[in-house]
């Protein structure tokens, strides 16, 4: 009995569903405790005058009311560049910034003294979308490019050219559990952490660094989260480093839990971008040349934004070969908190540019939008050479449109729309298919490694810890099933254990879709070890003597909980009964597995390489109706094609992969950020932002995976499925883009991102409105063929 | 982004200087906050700041905390409860009841929905004292109680849950709209679920976990 393969429910599904698995805000209380709230920055540019918290400090109750002065360490943080401090000490650069952290005996009273806390700041203009960001021309670092041929020339010569521009909005991971750490100070001035964090590493050094600890005395733990969706990779640091503080400061337990409300506002999120493109394109659509300029809205610290952006650039060629291209980002510095990583992860918006794009070429050209991305899809054998120069090999875009084509019945159903869109005087009935082709690996080569510690106890259970996180996605489940099968023995024999630094060190985020890939492979690395000893014991426990065979590692089998030599398999011992003997033997039964993706390079300075260790391909088919009067969206039917290979649990790749485009499809409807002139964000709460209910769920949504067992370069020919189909969503904003179109054939809808019912009504009434030449119309007439 | 000329008519940059947590709202609001505790049925404990006021029929109980007994998951618990205290918090902080989960704090998420007399609310929009009197059932209650048994099963089955976090208020609203109604079409299952949210997008699991245990059939 195998169980890779088998849809197994999580882990902790009994524990989810009764309430009893506990998340950090449920841990008891501890008799010490503290608990932290912070005071936060009132505006989003300036610089502090004052600081008056004796109030505070004097209400009963309150033990420590803390600032950038009481750091002990060095006040500034950054995975990437170290611009970030836990607690500024002149300026202020965002609404909500922590400047005060106070710990209190309890919430209420750190609540009160929170209250009673006057900062003053002068008050200076911020910057706060990314237009402004690109009028004020202050970026965070450089240039990003990556470019291939000469674009110039292929625009020149272009028998047609289109340059359209697009506005994306950001996006909230309202992970349902805020950020939230408890910090344990334990002896010799060292601090145990428990967070909700993804990269429990970064926790370890971000903590380390801020107190002027060595690494080895912060010790960070993490069991689960309450999801994360990249909003915890770095953004834990602040909270957590609060508590820690505390916690070396008093030397009593300290607890954080953000409101809602603070976490909104206080936390970075999904980037805003403003991409302009050019493209350059022959009659029947192909395209010879695209020049993409993307700028996002960093906010106001570095944090993930060059990473991002340069998956925006490694992505938005999307599943299309274009010959000469050229796409540079810039990433804007403004008065928001530090935008960050977000499933997807940059890659979202690169995809909607290019998606965007292709869309309007079809209306221009008067072509079914799917023929010119069919006709533009990277080949097999040709045309399968990336901008940055990584080769796509066993490439199955082709086979997903075709595919998705006939099973969607996208032709007839499209027929079928233009009919409706001409005699329906309400309604408008858009579809669109849009593809995903997903690089698999960080972009930073050196992230794409992990460990794993495996110990096999003399009962015959194990215990597996890997450096990976659970936030829901269902890592150590897969992790789970990898282990029992590798000893051939049931599910229930492995417990993967909670994520701790002690247990595994320098290990990378659990991000980037690649968390069973990596952890995956180090978990069955330490079980060939511990197999490979076990095997050379076993030759010699099953032969010899009466037996009359020769011993041979090579023929001992683990299975069904067994142990035995193939050519006599009735002489077995139980697993238990198999690992005592080794244990007693002074066989080693324990170890500690590695794995670094190979063949991984990416030379930033000519912007080629191979960045990527396989991409995660798929497609989806939307089709919505909108309200000509009021541009409400109702998503009608969603057909999804997905290939993730060989998949380690179909239950849990399922949820993955109609919960990834769940999110999606938020974001490009009805999530909006919206802020005030002086950057207070206003949706900061379920109340004001729109994520997707049950009721949003198309009521036609069919999932179908593509059948593949060739991806060599995965474990269990898996692929990684996080992230992909997120990007599928636009097929939802796509086919709003496509119903727009059937408003008015001749003209350009202008859509941007997300569509709300108001942006879409917007759309509409510019599409109605007579056009004014010359003046600025948001509905652009299509430009003429050259 | 959108700029919005309305600033100040939503919670604005103040909430980091001045008290914005509804507790808080309500404790500066005083004898407001009390006066929702008027309840000439509630058992009066000890008066911890002897304020109380005489309104003829009626007793005003608080400020301070008072001794009140409620009922939860079948058992009698007697807990010293401001008056203004949410049910909520009393469930989570002071009767280690933590599978009811705090997110958005005003009623719009549903990840702390609890049964009160049967019925489904959420306990962060409910004071623990008008609970008193009630039958209050959480999670824990729900997923002990064995006409659950199969409901319980049919999201582990489904694996309904990927973080989690929602799962407990999902569960708890499933089992009361079983009750109310036994065999609920898929648009009923729908309606019914409506104000729970989940960000791992996993409802077409919870659906499927509902519907299978729907005693008509799933049309």
């Amino acid at each position: 009995m195998t169980t890779v393969g088998k849809a197994l429910p999580h882990e902790s599904a009994a524990g989810h569903v009764s309430g009893a698995a506990p998340y950090i805000e449920d841990l008891p209380r501890r008799a010490d405790e503290l608990w932290v709230e912070f005071v936060g920055s009132p505006c989003a540019n300036g610089t502090i005058e004052s600081i008056d918290a004796a109030a505070a400090k004097a209400m009963p109750g309150v033990v420590a009311v803390l600032t950038h002065e009481d750091v002990p360490g060095h006040n500034k943080w950054g995975g990437v560049v170290v611009d970030e401090p836990f607690f500024p000490d002149d300026h202020v650069s965002y609404i909500g910034q922590p400047i005060v952290a106070i710990a209190a005996v309890d919430r209420e009273t750190a609540l009160r003294a929170r209250a009673a806390v006057v900062i003053k700041v002068r008050e200076e203009k911020p910057v706060l979308s990314v237009d402004d960001g690109i009028a004020a021309q202050d970026f965070l670092g450089g240039v990003q490019r990556i470019a291939r041929g000469d674009f110039a020339a292929a625009w020149e010569n272009a028998p047609h050219r289109h340059e359209t521009t697009l506005l994306i909005g950001g996006q909230e991971q309202f992970y349902l559990e805020n950020q939230s750490a408890l910090a344990i100070p334990e002896e010799d001035g060292s601090i145990v952490i428990h967070a909700s964090t993804q990269n429990p590493t970064e926790i370890q050094a971000v903590v380390a660094e801020g107190l002027g600890l060595p690494l080895n005395k912060v010790v960070c733990i993490c069991r689960r989260m309450g999801g994360g969706f990249g909003g915890k990779e770095t953004q834990a640091a602040i909270p957590t480093f609060m508590v820690a503080l505390v916690a070396m400061k008093t030397g009593r337990s300290a607890r954080v839990v953000y409101t809602k409300d603070d976490d909104m506002m206080v936390t970075g999120k999904r980037h805003e971008y403003r991409v302009n493109v050019k493209a350059a394109f022959e009659d029947n659509g192909t395209l010879l040349g695209v020049k993409i300029d993307a700028f996002s809205n960093g906010g106001a610290f570095t944090d993930l934004s060059f990473a991002v952006m340069e998956r925006t650039l490694f992505h938005a060629d999307n599943a299309y070969y274009i010959p000469h291209f050229e796409a540079t980002g810039r990433v804007c510095r403004t008065n928001l908190p530090p935008n960050t990583a977000f499933r997807g992860f940059g890659g979202p918006q690169g995809v909607v540019a290019i998606e965007h794009t292709i869309q309007e070429i079809a209306q221009i050209l008067g072509l079914d939008p799917y023929e010119v991305r069919r006709r533009n899809c990277y080949g097999i054998g040709e045309r399968d050479e990336t901008p940055y120069g990584q080769r796509i090999t066993h490439n199955t875009l082709p086979e997903v449109l075709d595919t998705l084509r006939e099973t969607s019945a996208y032709e007839a159903r499209t027929r079928q729309i233009a009919t409706y869109n001409k005699t329906s005087r309400r309604h408008l009935k858009g579809i669109a298919m849009t593809p995903v082709k997903f690089g698999i690996s960080f972009t930073a080569t050196f992230l794409n490694q992990g460990n794993a510690l495996v110990n096999v106890y003399t009962d015959g259970t194990v215990q597996v810890s890997t450096g990976g996180t659970e936030m829901g996605q269902g890592l150590n489940t897969k992790v789970r099933q990898i282990v029992a099968d590798e000893f051939g023995i049931p599910i229930e024999s492995v417990r993967v254990m909670t994520t701790s630094t002690e247990k595994n060190h320098n290990t990378p985020p659990t991000a980037a879709s690649a968390g069973t890939d990596l952890n995956g492979l180090a978990a069955q690395n330490a079980c060939a070890k511990i197999l490979a000893g076990m095997r050379a014991y076993a030759a010699g426990v099953f032969t010899g003597g009466e037996t009359g065979l020769d011993p041979d590692p090579s023929l001992i089998r683990f299975r069904d909980g067994r142990v035995f030599d193939e050519r006599r398999p009735g002489n077995f011992l139980l697993f238990g009964q198999f690992a005592k003997r080794c244990h007693l033997n002074r066989v080693n039964i324990g170890a500690r597995g590695f794995y670094a993706t190979p063949k991984l390079h990416f030379d930033r300075s000519t912007g080629r390489g191979h960045p990527f260790n396989y991409y995660t391909t798929g497609a989806a088919v939307a089709e919505v109706t909108i309200d000509r009067f009021t541009g409400d969206l109702v998503v009608d039917r969603v057909d999804m094609l997905m290939d993730i290979g060989r998949m380690i649990n179909p239950g849990i790749d399922r949820g993955q992969v109609i919960g990834g485009f769940v999110q999606g499809m938020g974001w490009v409807t009805t999530e909006q950020l919206v802020y005030s002139p002086k950057g207070n964000l206003l949706s900061h709460s379920p109340t004001t932002y729109k994520i997707p209910g049950i009721d949003d769920v198309p009521r036609t949504f069919n999932v179908a995976y593509l059948d593949n067992d060739r991806n060599a370069h995965n474990v269990h020919a898996s692929k990684a499925v996080g992230e992909p189909p997120l990007l599928l969503g636009i097929s939802v904003w796509a086919a709003v883009k496509d119903a727009l179109a059937g408003a008015a054939p001749g003209r350009l809808s202008g859509l941007n991102l997300p569509a709300t019912g108001e942006e879409i009504l917007r759309c509409l009434t510019e599409l109605a409105a007579p056009e004014k030449s010359g003046t600025e119309s948001k509905g652009r007439t299509l430009s003429p063929a050259k | 982004m959108k700029d919005r000329e309305n600033e100040g008519t939503l919670p604005g940059p103040a909430v980091f200087t001045a008290p914005h947590s509804r507790r808080l709202f309500l404790k500066g609001m005083g004898l407001a906050a009390g006066a929702t505790a008027i309840l000439p049925t509630v058992a009066v404990g000890q008066n911890a700041d002897a304020e109380t006021e005489e309104i003829p029929g009626l007793k005003i109980l608080g400020r301070g905390e008072q001794k009140v007994t409620l009922k939860v998951n079948g058992a009698s618990r007697t807990v010293a409860i401001e008056p203004r205290e949410t049910l909520l918090n009393v469930l989570r902080t002071k009767l280690g009841l933590t599978g009811s989960k705090e997110v958005c704090d005003r009623g719009t998420c549903g990840c702390c929905t609890v049964l009160l007399d049967g019925a489904s609310i959420v306990s962060c929009l409910m004071l623990a004292i008008d609970a008193v009197g009630h039958e209050v059932t959480t999670i824990e209650g729900v997923a002990d109680d064995p006409k659950n048994a199969a409901l319980i099963d049919a999201f582990c089955e489904h694996d309904a849950a990927q973080c989690g976090y929602c799962i407990p208020g999902i569960v708890v609203r499933s089992s009361a709209l079983l009750d109310e109604n036994p065999a609920p079409t898929a648009e009923e299952i729908r309606q019914g679920l409506s104000g729970n949210i989940c960000r791992c997008g996993t409802y077409t699991k919870i659906f499927d976990a509902v519907g299978s245990v729907s005693k008509g059939g799933r049309t």
